[in-house]
C-alpha cells in the first residue's frame, strides 16, 4: 500500500477553484519534488494534506497510509505522522521554544499511546538536534520564531520535524529566502531523515534545493494537476526552459 | 441647562440610608472621624450610587446591579474562622506572614503576629479608628482624596481593615499575605478600610487576596490608602477570587513619593460583578511604576477596572499593562486615565490594554484617557480586542497539539505576557499556575 495516494482532487478556496483534479502516490522511502509556477497550487496541496481550514474540497480523496486524511482533525493527522513545514512559520509569542517542543511531542506520543517524555528527556533530545542543525540555546529559550531570522525559521522548522520524527513530511517552498549555507544545512537535516520508512514531497520552485535533496520523481504541476512527471533530470528541464510550455499546454 | 434630577432612591441606597442611621452610633471612631464618616455619608446621600452617566461608572452602573444593600456584616463566629484557615491557600508557596481578616474584621488568632521584623507594625482599623490612632488622624481619606461614590461609602461604613506601618529603612523578609475572607454564611455587606504606610527606603512586597464562598450572597466595599515613602520600594498585588454570587468593588488610593519603585498588579477571575479602581498619584519625581493586570472571566461574570495614574511630579515612568481573557456571557472593562500635570515635565506613561474574546456573547470595552498639561512628555495607549489567531491555533495544530491544549497554551502565553511583570517568581508560577487550572475547568 502506497503512504500517500491523492486521487482526483479538487479543491477551492474563497470559491475559486485551486486543485482540478490532482492524483499523486507517494510510496514509503520516496522523495517526490513538486514543482511549478506561482498559483499552480503546490501550498494549496501542502495546506489540504495538513488540514488547514477554508479549503473546501469538492471532489476526490486522500488517503494516508490507506486512511481518509479528511476524516482526522490536523492535530490527528500530524499524531498519526504527516508534516507540514510552512513556508511561512508563524511567530507565537510568549510560548517558549522547549515549551512549544515538549508540548508538540508528548500530544503525539499521547495519541499514539506512548509514553510521555520527562523535561529532561525532552530537552536532552532538543539539545541533540539543534546541535546538529546550528541552532543556537538560546534560540530554544526563546518564543517559538519570535525574532527569528527567515533561515532560523526554516531551520527550526526542520528541528520540529526532525523530533516528531514523522512518516510523510511535506516541505512547503522551504528553501525559499534561504542563502546557499542555510540551504545546505536544511538539506543536511532531511537527508539525514531520509529511510525506507519515511517520504518526503518537496515542494519548490527552483530547481537549486534539489542539487541537495535528490528527488526519485519529479511532478510538474500546472493549473492544479500533474503536468508531468519524471526523474530528476526533469528539474534540470525546467530550470533550463521554465515553465512556459506547462502553462501554455493547458489552454 | 437642565438642573440634575434625581429619580426616586432605589431599594438599595434606601436601604444604605437607614443602614447608616441604625449603625453609625456604634462604628468605631468618635470627633472628628465621626465627622468624616457623616461627610462621607452625606456626599453618597446627595449623589445616590454611581450610575452610567457617571462617566467614570459608565460601564458598571452600580445603582443596576446592587438589587439592594446586604446589612453590615457582624463579628465572624467560631465557624466562619475555622473555614478561613484554608483562604488563600493557592499562594501558600509564597510563605507570607498571613495577616487574616474575616468579613472585614480582623482576626488576630488567625494571624502570624510574632517575630514582626523590625520596623513593621499591623494592627487593627477598627482598634485605631475607636483610639484615634496618630497615623490613622493623619492620612485617612487624605492620601489621594477623591470625590468617588464608593470610598464615600467606605468612607461612611468603614469597620475594620489593615494598619500596617513599616519604618524608615526596614526591609520585610517575606511578603505580607493579607488575606479577606467572606463567609457569606448569611447575606452581608463587609467594609474594610485598611491603610498601610510604607516609610522612606523601606522595600515592602504586599499580597491581599480576596475570596469567598462560592454560593454565598454578599457585598464586599473595601478601601486601601497606601503611602509609599521617597525612595521605597513597594510591590502591591490583589487577588480578587470571590465568590460568583459576590458584588466587590475596592479602591486603592496610592501616594507615590520620589525615587520609589511601585509594582502594582490585580489579579481578577473570582466575583459575579467586580469593580477594582486604582487612584495612583505620583508625588515626588524620577519614579518608576508598573501597574499591571490579568482577569479571566467566564459565564456571567463583570468585572471593570479602572485606573487613574496621575503623574503630579516629573520625571516619573508609568508603564500599564491589562490582560482579560473574556469565555461565555461575560464582560471585561478596563477604563484608564493618565494625567500630566503642567510641571511633571519628563513624564514617561504608557498604557496599554488587551482582551482575548473565547465566546461570541463574551464583551470587551475599554476607554484609554490621557489628559497631558505638560509639553516634554512622553504617552501613549494601545488597545487590542480580538479572538485567539487561527494562524497560530493551526500551527499548533499541524504539530499535534489538541485544539483545547493550543488554545490554552496560546492563552498562557497572552496572560502570561502581563503576570511576567511581577518580580517575585513564586508569585508569578502561583498565578500562571491558577490560570492553567482556570483553563483546565473550562474543559
Amino acid at each position: 500500500m502506497p503512504l500517500l495516494e491523492v486521487k482526483n482532487l479538487h479543491v477551492e478556496v474563497d470559491g475559486k477553484k485551486i486543485l482540478n483534479g490532482l492524483d499523486l502516490v507517494v510510496e514509503k522511502g520516496s522523495v517526490h519534488a513538486i514543482m511549478g509556477p506561482n498559483g499552480s497550487g503546490k501550498s494549496t496541496l501542502a495546506h489540504v494534506l495538513a488540514g488547514k481550514e477554508n479549503y473546501v474540497v469538492t471532489e476526490g480523496q486522500v488517503l494516508f497510509d490507506g486512511e481518509d486524511v479528511f476524516a482526522l482533525e490536523p492535530d490527528e493527522r500530524a499524531a498519526k505522522g504527516l508534516f507540514l513545514a510552512f513556508q511561512y512559520p508563524v511567530e507565537v509569542p510568549g510560548v517558549a521554544t522547549y515549551t512549544f517542543l515538549r508540548t508538540a511531542i508528548n500530544a503525539q506520543r499521547k495519541k499514539r499511546g506512548e509514553a510521555e517524555l520527562t523535561i529532561p528527556e525532552v530537552m536532552k533530545r532538543v539539545n541533540a538536534m539543534a546541535a546538529e542543525l546550528g541552532i543556537d540555546r538560546d534560540m530554544l529559550r526563546r518564543a517559538v520564531n519570535v525574532g527569528f531570522s527567515g533561515g532560523e525559521k526554516k531551520r527550526n522548522e526542520i528541528m520540529q520535524m526532525a523530533l516528531l520524527e514523522p512518516r510523510l513530511c511535506v516541505l512547503d517552498e522551504t528553501d525559499s529566502g534561504l542563502d546557499i549555507d542555510a540551504l545546505k544545512i536544511v538539506a543536511d537535516g532531511v537527508n539525514r531523515l531520509r529511510s525506507p520508512e519515511r517520504a518526503f514531497i518537496v515542494i519548490t520552485h527552483y530547481q537549486r534545493l534539489l542539487n541537495y535533496i535528490v528527488p526519485d520523481v519529479v511532478h510538474v504541476l500546472s493549473r492544479g494537476r500533474i503536468a508531468r512527471t519524471g526523474g530528476k533530470e526533469l528539474a534540470l528541464e525546467l530550470e533550463a526552459k521554465g515553465y512556459a510550455q506547462y502553462q501554455e499546454e493547458l489552454v | 441647562m437642565n438642573a440634575e434630577v434625581r429619580p426616586l432612591k432605589t431599594a438599595a441606597e434606601t436601604a444604605l440610608a437607614a443602614s447608616f442611621a441604625a449603625a453609625k452610633a456604634a462604628l468605631p471612631g468618635k470627633g472628628s472621624l465621626a465627622g468624616l464618616r457623616e461627610q462621607a455619608f452625606q456626599q453618597f446621600n446627595a449623589a445616590g450610587l454611581p450610575h452610567r452617566r457617571v462617566e467614570a461608572w459608565k460601564y458598571t452602573d452600580l445603582r443596576a446591579l446592587m438589587h439592594d444593600a446586604k446589612p453590615l456584616a457582624g463579628p465572624p463566629d467560631a465557624a466562619a474562622k475555622a473555614r478561613a484557615r484554608d483562604a488563600g491557600a493557592m499562594l501558600a508557596s509564597i510563605e507570607g506572614r498571613r495577616v487574616v481578616f474575616v468579613d472585614g474584621a480582623f482576626v488576630p488568632e488567625l494571624s502570624e503576629l510574632a517575630e514582626l521584623e523590625p520596623g513593621l507594625s499591623i494592627g487593627s482599623m477598627a482598634q485605631a479608628l475607636a483610639k484615634a490612632d496618630a497615623l490613622v488622624s493623619r492620612h485617612l481619606g487624605k492620601v489621594v482624596p477623591t470625590d468617588d461614590i464608593a470610598v464615600a461609602l467606605n468612607t461612611a461604613f468603614m469597620g475594620d481593615g489593615a494598619l500596617i506601618r513599616i519604618a524608615a529603612g526596614a526591609t520585610l523578609a517575606r511578603p505580607l499575605h493579607l488575606v479577606f475572607f467572606n463567609a457569606g454564611t448569611r447575606p452581608a455587606a463587609v467594609f474594610a478600610r485598611s491603610l498601610v504606610v510604607i516609610e522612606k527606603g523601606a522595600r515592602a512586597m504586599l499580597v491581599e487576596s480576596h475570596e469567598g464562598s462560592a454560593g454565598a450572597d454578599y457585598q464586599v466595599n473595601a478601601a486601601l490608602e497606601l503611602v509609599v515613602g521617597d525612595g521605597a520600594h513597594v510591590d502591591h498585588i490583589k487577588l480578587t477570587g470571590d465568590g460568583a454570587g459576590a458584588l466587590h468593588v475596592a479602591s486603592l488610593m496610592a501616594s507615590i513619593g520620589a525615587r520609589a519603585r511601585f509594582n502594582e498588579f490585580l489579579f481578577t477571575t473570582g466575583g459575579g460583578a467586580v469593580r477594582n479602581q486604582l487612584f495612583v498619584r505620583f508625588d515626588g519625581d524620577d519614579t518608576v511604576a508598573g501597574i499591571r493586570g490579568a482577569t479571566l472571566l467566564k459565564d456571567r461574570q463583570h468585572a471593570d477596572t479602572t485606573v487613574v495614574a496621575d503623574h503630579a511630579h516629573g520625571a516619573c515612568t508609568s508603564r500599564e499593562m491589562f490582560k482579560s481573557v473574556l469565555d461565555d456571557d461575560s464582560r471585561g472593562i478596563f477604563q484608564g486615565k493618565i494625567i500630566v500635570r503642567p510641571h511633571a515635565q519628563k513624564t514617561d506613561a504608557k498604557m496599554a490594554t488587551h482582551a482575548l474574546l473565547l465566546s461570541e456573547t463574551a464583551e470587551a470595552d475599554s476607554k484609554p484617557e490621557l489628559e497631558i498639561f505638560a509639553d516634554d512628555v512622553q504617552c501613549g495607549h494601545g488597545a487590542t480586542t480580538g479572538a485567539l489567531d487561527d494562524d497560530l491555533l493551526f500551527y499548533l495544530r499541524a504539530r499535534g497539539i489538541p485544539p483545547k491544549e493550543a488554545e490554552s497554551l496560546l492563552i498562557q502565553a497572552f496572560v502570561g505576557e502581563a503576570v511576567d511583570g511581577i518580580e517575585h517568581a513564586g508569585l508569578r508560577d502561583a498565578l500562571m499556575d491558577h490560570v492553567a487550572g482556570w483553563l483546565k475547568a473550562r474543559g
